[in-house]
């Protein structure tokens, strides 16, 4: 037990956890207190001391499923096909008895279609035994899995689905329910909702089997590292997944309470402001003419003007993307906000903002609908620039900090970087953020150097971490 | 630590929970358990409204302990947590000094007697420290103190003790129970999160959502129950600023009850959405979403 501890909590750590000396003695004793053979306790015991982040959860999860999805008796894959196959029959030869259909026979005897009829029945009607049931069967029959392969569960994952053909049922349910009778189409909805939820836990089902398979034919450890992926904060915005980006997305709505609460307070216990020589004579009085107790005016640090100028060319789009709205949600921190965005051609964005609540909204609106392309629609920081600063360069005043966003691939053309100079010149702060790994920058046609000399800092952008790091220094 | 354990098994924190009619799941009820186990306080995060400062008052009632709470805010500072010193009356007792000096009393009688726990006016977190009978310490909001101030709350919390300059260490006579909840509203120490079980408290499961409307709004009728917490289930899928909260979705229920509805149609929804969300954007989103 001890062992099997350790190894579990050192690949938390592994997995990006941050789990100290103590949280690992508090687990063993907290695991004392608790009957072992309570798989959901167990978890919790093992999670209340262990993880310290919601965020981290999910890591936790997968790592616990990994490890410790061998070590229920209900989980010995041996055995329990023969197990679901009775159950099956049970459930089968019920349904035979309402039907008076002579069908009968094991589910490993059932035929694809007779199969797919179940797993229908089964949503419809949302019995989770027979649910989890079918999750089994069709991961053996489908996912095709074959021993000592190296891969992740992925792919199994997509074979079984795509045989379950969930898209269709769904579609079929829905048709039937409103078949069935007059249903409103907040019933109608309501419907749908259920219906997807069940999917859904039949996808985890089916999840989680293949993960038992894999766990069971290539053992815990070989398999938490297949699995390890990136907490929130660490995923890199220019290869984030569909998944990941949603789960960035929800990540970003807590990060940006957190960032304007923290901004604020800075401004307000930051520093004193300048000594107030009235007050501190009147005060004076009470000692005689001394002026023992300095007396300060009240701090009135300036709120910053921010303009951006992000580059939303396909490479990097994803990226300004959070950016804008993590600049936007923390809009009240700052005086103004301005934004542009370009590819080749540049267009202000600015309005697409004002009186909107919905920021994701917005930037959705950005990406669409502003006119950047110029010529061919591949970057060209140059002239963006170049345009932006005809227009607009006498916007920039002390009090503004210009945020320029980018991976200033600049597809070889003219890098106008002089223009940067002449920026920071008026401007009062010229921050570069590039969302590339800094071991890639000034390779093929990157040309962040060129422009990063001229600016007070450029910084290295991947994720949400970097991100949260930076507009610490934003001020 | 905790000598005699408060609580049997999981089980019976469960049921003792559900006593008072608050319904835990398993979750909750195994950090519970293992707190009083383990002897350790429990941080509880989650979004609002999701019972997180109820459950601590649930535990207090389930166990007959007495709440003492601390609501945490910015500027809180030692006068306010831990304890203060009687300064008035510590002047009266120097000015009755005076006269005592007539009859050949001395000052170092004085000295010590003035910061005596006779002059201690003690606030709530040494208030639990000292109680003799059964406490439960809830420590609301934690994550409105600054950095700084957290640190006044590490001693209590990993060894459940006091120091008090002129007094020395003031420990426990029985181990509190000890909630803190937080908004997430900023990162907490890692010093204060190791001294912690975690537990986080999200919305509730479909099932456990509509037990709690029964039980706490106990005319509503199953059927309009069931309907609500679907409701709730499908605008909290939305992408909306602020997802409705249990506590709003009781609200709801409440209204429901009151205009006397059975069964929800859209439009009576959309009427009241009001009371469920409240930003007008969100509103708008699961109209739209709701009548489509």
């Amino acid at each position: 037990m001890l062992d099997l501890l350790n190894g579990f909590v050192s690949e938390l750590r592994a997995a990006g956890l941050p789990v100290s000396l103590t949280e690992n003695l508090d687990a063993m004793e907290a695991v004392r207190h608790i009957p072992l053979e309570d798989r959901d306790a167990f978890k919790y015991a093992l999670a209340a001391t262990l993880v310290k982040s919601n965020a981290h959860w999910k890591a936790f999860e997968t790592v616990f499923e990994v490890y410790f999805s061998l070590r229920g008796p209900e989980f010995k894959v041996g055995e329990t096909d023969e197990d679901l196959a009775e159950l099956m029959e049970k459930i089968w030869s019920e349904q035979e008895q309402q039907q008076q259909e002579g069908q009968g026979g094991a589910m490993e005897g059932l035929s694809p279609e007779e199969l797919a009829k179940m797993l229908y029945k089964a949503l419809m009607e949302g019995d989770q035994a027979v649910l989890q049931a079918i999750a089994r069967q069709a991961v053996k029959r489908y996912a095709g899995m074959e021993p000592g392969r190296p891969v992740g569960g992925t792919y199994y994952l997509y074979r079984t689905l795509r045989n379950l053909d969930l898209d269709g049922v769904l579609e079929r349910l829905m048709e039937e329910a409103r078949a069935s009778g007059e249903t409103t189409s907040l019933e109608e909805r309501l419907l749908k909702d259920e219906y997807e939820a069940r999917i859904n836990r039949l996808k985890q089902e089916v999840e989680a089997e293949i993960r038992r398979r894999l766990v069971a034919d290539r053992g815990a450890e070989a398999m938490a590292k297949t699995l390890r992926k990136p907490l929130p904060e660490d995923v890199d915005f220019m290869h984030a997944s569909r998944e990941e980006l949603l789960a960035l997305r929800k990540a970003l709505q807590p990060l940006t309470r957190k960032l304007a609460v923290r901004l604020a307070r800075k401004r307000r216990h930051g520093r004193k402001g300048p000594l107030d020589f009235r007050n501190t004579v009147r005060h004076s009085l009470s000692y005689g003419g001394v002026p023992a107790e300095p007396k300060f005016k009240f701090p009135r640090p300036a709120k910053p003007e921010i303009i951006v100028l992000a580059d939303i060319s396909g490479s990097v789009a994803a990226f300004a993307r959070f950016t804008l709205h993590l600049v936007y949600a923390i809009s009240g921190q700052f005086s103004k906000v301005r934004s542009w965005v370009f590819i080749d051609g540049i267009d202000e964005v600015t309005s697409y903002f004002e009186g909107v609540e919905d920021i994701a909204e917005a930037v959705h609106r950005v990406n669409t609908e502003a006119d950047v392309i110029w010529v061919d629609g591949h970057s060209d920081y140059g002239h963006a620039f170049e345009a932006f600063w005809k227009e607009h360069g006498r916007d920039i005043t002390p009090k503004t900090t210009v945020l320029l966003l980018g991976d200033a691939r600049n597809n070889y053309h003219a890098s106008n970087a002089w223009i940067i100079a002449e920026m920071r010149k008026k401007a009062r702060h010229v921050y570069w953020l590039n969302p590339e790994p800094r071991s890639y920058w000034d390779t093929g046609d990157s040309i962040v150097g060129e422009y990063a000399t001229h600016c007070d800092g450029a910084w290295e952008c991947r994720n949400l971490r970097q991100l949260e790091r930076f507009v610490d220094v934003l001020d | 630590m905790a000598a005699d354990a408060r609580f049997e098994s999981v089980a019976a924190v469960r049921d003792g929970l559900a006593g008072v009619d608050y319904l835990a799941d398993d979750g909750i009820a195994g950090v519970v358990y293992l707190a009083d186990r383990l002897g350790k306080p429990v941080l509880v995060e989650g979004p609002a409204g999701t019972g997180k400062t109820e459950l601590a008052k649930s535990v207090a009632k389930m166990s007959g302990a007495r709440l003492i709470r601390l609501q945490c805010y910015e500027g809180l500072d030692e006068s306010k947590a831990l304890y203060e010193w009687n300064y008035k009356k510590q002047l009266l007792r120097i000015q009755a000094q005076r006269v005592q000096e007539a009859e050949g009393g001395t000052w170092t009688e004085v000295e010590e007697d003035i910061f005596s726990e006779d002059f201690l006016l003690t606030r709530p977190l040494l208030e639990a420290i000292r109680a003799t009978e059964p406490v439960v310490l809830l420590i609301d909001e934690v994550d409105r103190v600054e950095v700084e101030t957290e640190a006044l709350l590490l001693e209590i919390l990993s060894d459940y003790q006091v120091s008090i300059p002129e007094l020395g260490t003031v420990e426990a006579t029985q181990i509190p129970l000890v909630f803190l909840t937080s908004n997430n509203t900023r990162e907490l120490s890692e010093a204060l999160k190791r001294r912690c079980l975690f537990l986080h408290i999200d919305y509730p499961t479909l099932e456990r959502e509509r037990e709690i409307v029964l039980a706490k709004v106990p005319a509503i009728s199953e059927h309009l129950a069931d309907e609500i917490v679907r409701i709730v289930r499908s605008i909290r899928s939305l992408e909306l600023k602020k997802s409705p909260s249990v506590s709003e979705t009781l609200d709801w229920a409440r209204t429901l009850l009151l205009l006397g509805v059975q069964t929800i149609d859209a439009e009576q929804a959309k009427a009241t959405l009001h009371i469920l969300l409240k930003y007008q954007s969100d509103i708008a989103k699961a109209t739209k979403e709701l009548s489509s």
